[in-house]
């Protein structure tokens, strides 16, 4: 999709966020039925439909230039969002090098990358940016190449290490998080920073999805879908500033939540990477208010069930307690019963 | 996984480094460069033989930053089903192969403090990648390598140009052997040591470590049984409801494949554990052959890695 940039929105302070109508038909629901449960939900991250979300493997859409800068804000205030353990410095160099190649070869029209050897010439025109850089040498770079590149790119990513039959959660860009903290994660395995979600360590979801990654191949990336739901268009909801949004929940009514209300969904990718042998999960948030939701019938529908009868232990973990009822409520209108076609499609 | 993106490449260097070793250089047939891998990394190289497919892992031995190129040293297999004589016998300079992308089972580990690495023979060529990653770093590092004879010694002078004093060579044919409990019992503290050889070779070394004191995480090995020949036998796949028969030099898994069945696998040697099948129905024994199975669940016949082991047996189904 060859998205018209919104430099103007905001993630914080007045809200100032929506989708356009394009970018609400390519929202990517995470509900194919009726009801949800966790599972290991990984497809391979192959080339979905011409202007969807996966058409590439690093999707840019109309709040990148938004997104970048509300990156650039945070960690103004927060540097420990980004974090790297020095044996970590060729996983960065490949990650690099994964997002520039990408994000050139699939948007020429925003971002090119010429190469000479180890002579590389970057260029990010939404964001002005022409980089001269040798590769490998982190002193021809202005940041350390994760750090460096994550600054352009929407989404929050996570490198781990591979050794020992598990994953090493060892560096990060994390700015726009569902209740998480990589300065909290970092150095823990998979299992360990899994640790506090419910159910689905019982139902084998994380021993299965180990393995699986464990196996993961060059060339073979991968994806799966994960949601929750934020008060306000807000990207940063960080358990380091809960006061600043914790409190927003309590002023959601019947009344209010189809403005106030978002669905926060993440499309996840991973990849192996080449020198180091680590795994880069990117985290690739989409917000929409119910309201902007509700504009496709089904996906109303299918919300108002999805939510209405969610297990409570996932309605507790995901922080939605105080709140879904007014949520399920103010979609209850929109729901007349009516059966929903399969799959995420708006129909 | 499959083969969907599999790499057409071209030999372009064909060099016999001793009696039973040949060395051998591939290039994308499409031009352009090869995916970046790290050392210790594999492919699995399919080769079209005369009405059969072979397809067999070789650790890549070239240096990851060089990717117009990818190295593999083959060993002529004395009992081999095929796939180590066609790539002595039929494969020249100019013939074409398909290979997977590059899979590290057997990397460095980026936090050790030493790294000692012990090499049998053809087990030196996933050494010499990581060998050039570790070459100009700061992390101490030794080899090891022991071999039949001097002409046997296959990469020892690109090793010695290199490696120097790091570099510790024991000809069997002079009774040199490695002392491995000293070796094993007076490296400092987060030392790793890493074994690629003969299966009585790395069983020793994990049996020493262990009894020196090593934690297993720092104990790592990596040993590709090319699939072993055996009986034919019969194995039905009951949920594709077909019946495969196995002959002498064709493995299990090949032999499902052949009749249009997909397993998943990674390293076709009984490493990885991707093959992974279950057995509903024995009557007889399962010959394991993996490295993946604990010795209970091989006594348990439940289970069985397709890709090396085979069955002495009047019947066998498969969950497949
Ligand atoms: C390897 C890369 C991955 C990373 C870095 C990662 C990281 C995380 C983090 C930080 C959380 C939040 C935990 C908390 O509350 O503190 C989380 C939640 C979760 N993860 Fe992962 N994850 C990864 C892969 C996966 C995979 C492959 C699955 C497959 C099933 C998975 C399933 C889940 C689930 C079900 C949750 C709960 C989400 C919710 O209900 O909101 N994760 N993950
Ligand atoms: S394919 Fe790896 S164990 Fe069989």
């Amino acid at each position: 999709m060859s998205a018209v940039f919104k430099p103007e929105e905001t993630f914080r302070g007045d809200f100032n966020y929506s989708n356009s109508p394009q970018a609400v038909r390519r929202f990517p629901l995470p509900f194919a039925e009726d009801n949800y449960m966790y599972s290991v939900n990984i497809e391979p991250h192959l080339p979905g439909p011409l202007g969807s979300v996966t058409e590439f493997a690093f999707d840019v859409d109309e709040h990148y230039v938004a997104e970048c800068r509300e990156r650039a804000i945070v960690l103004a205030t927060e540097p420990l969002r980004y974090q790297a353990m020095p044996h970590m410095m060729s996983s960065q160099w490949d990650c690099l090098e994964l997002i520039m190649e990408s994000l050139a070869h699939d948007y020429p029209a925003h971002f090119s990358l010429a190469k000479q050897g180890n002579r590389w010439h970057w260029i990010n025109r939404p964001l002005e940016i022409d980089q001269h850089f040798t590769f490998g040498d982190t002193a021809t770079l202005p940041r350390e190449p994760l750090d460096y590149i994550t600054r352009q790119a929407q989404g929050d990513f996570v490198v781990m290490d591979q050794r020992e039959g598990d994953l090493w959660c060892e560096a990060g860009m994390v700015t726009t998080q569902a209740d998480w903290s990589l300065d909290f994660d970092l150095g823990m395995t998979f299992k360990e920073w899994h640790g506090p979600v419910p159910l689905a360590h019982e139902l084998q979801v994380f021993d299965r999805a180990l393995k699986f990654l464990l196996n993961l191949r060059l060339g073979q990336p991968v994806r799966r879908l994960n949601w929750t739901m934020t008060i306000n268009p807000r990207l940063d909801t960080s358990p380091e500033n809960y006061p600043q949004w914790g409190t927003d929940r309590a002023a959601v009514t019947a009344q209010n939540a189809g403005d106030l209300v978002h669905l926060r969904v993440e499309l996840q990718g991973l990849w192996r990477l080449p020198r180091s042998n680590a795994v880069v999960f990117g985290i690739r948030c989409y917000l929409i208010s119910l309201r902007q939701l509700a504009t496709v019938p089904k996906w109303a529908r299918r919300v108002h069930r999805v939510l209405k009868d969610l297990h409570p232990a996932l309605v507790d973990y995901k922080g939605l307690t105080r709140y879904r009822d007014a949520a399920v409520q103010w979609l209850a209108p929109f729901d007349d019963g009516s059966p929903t076609t399969s799959g995420t499609a708006p129909e | 996984m499959n083969d969907a993106q599999t790499i057409t490449v071209e030999v372009i260097g064909v060099e016999q480094v001793t009696p039973l070793i040949k060395h051998f250089k591939l290039a994308p047939a499409a031009g352009g460069s090869l995916p970046v891998f790290s050392g210790g990394s594999h492919i699995i190289v399919v080769m079209q033989g005369a009405g059969r497919v072979h397809k067999n892992p070789y650790s890549l031995l070239g240096s990851p930053l060089a990717l117009d190129t990818y190295e593999i040293g083959v060993r002529r297999m004395e009992e081999s089903r095929g796939g180590s004589h066609f790539m002595h016998d039929a494969v020249e300079v100019g013939s074409r192969l398909e290979i997977a992308h590059p899979v590290n089972l057997f990397g460095l580990d980026k936090i050790a403090r030493k790294h000692v690495l012990i090499a049998g023979g053809i087990g030196i060529t996933p050494f010499l990648a990581q060998l050039e990653d570790l070459h100009g770093g700061s992390v101490p590092y030794e080899l090891h390598y022991s071999v039949r004879s001097s002409e046997h010694a296959a990469f020892l002078q690109r090793l010695q140009r290199r490696e120097g004093e790091r570099l510790h060579v024991y000809y069997d044919s002079e009774g040199q052997t490695i002392a491995f409990e000293t070796l094993l019992a007076t490296q400092p503290l987060g030392t790793h040591v890493y074994v690629c050889g003969p299966v009585g070779m790395i069983k020793h070394v994990i049996a020493t470590a262990q009894s020196c004191g090593w934690p297993d995480s720092h104990i790592h090995w990596e040993q590709f049984s090319a699939p072993p020949v055996g009986d034919a036998f019969e194995v039905f796949l009951a949920r594709s409801k077909l019946s495969v028969h196995v002959p002498p030099d064709q493995s299990l898994l090949e032999s499902i494949e052949a009749a249009g069945v997909e397993v998943p696998y990674l390293c076709r040697g009984g490493v990885c554990g991707f093959c992974h099948t279950r057995v509903l129905e024995l009557d007889g024994e399962l010959v394991h052959n993996d490295h993946f199975l604990s010795e209970a669940d091989k006594a348990k016949a439940k289970s069985i890695m397709p890709c090396v082991s085979r069955a002495n047996c009047k019947r066998l189904v498969l969950d497949l």
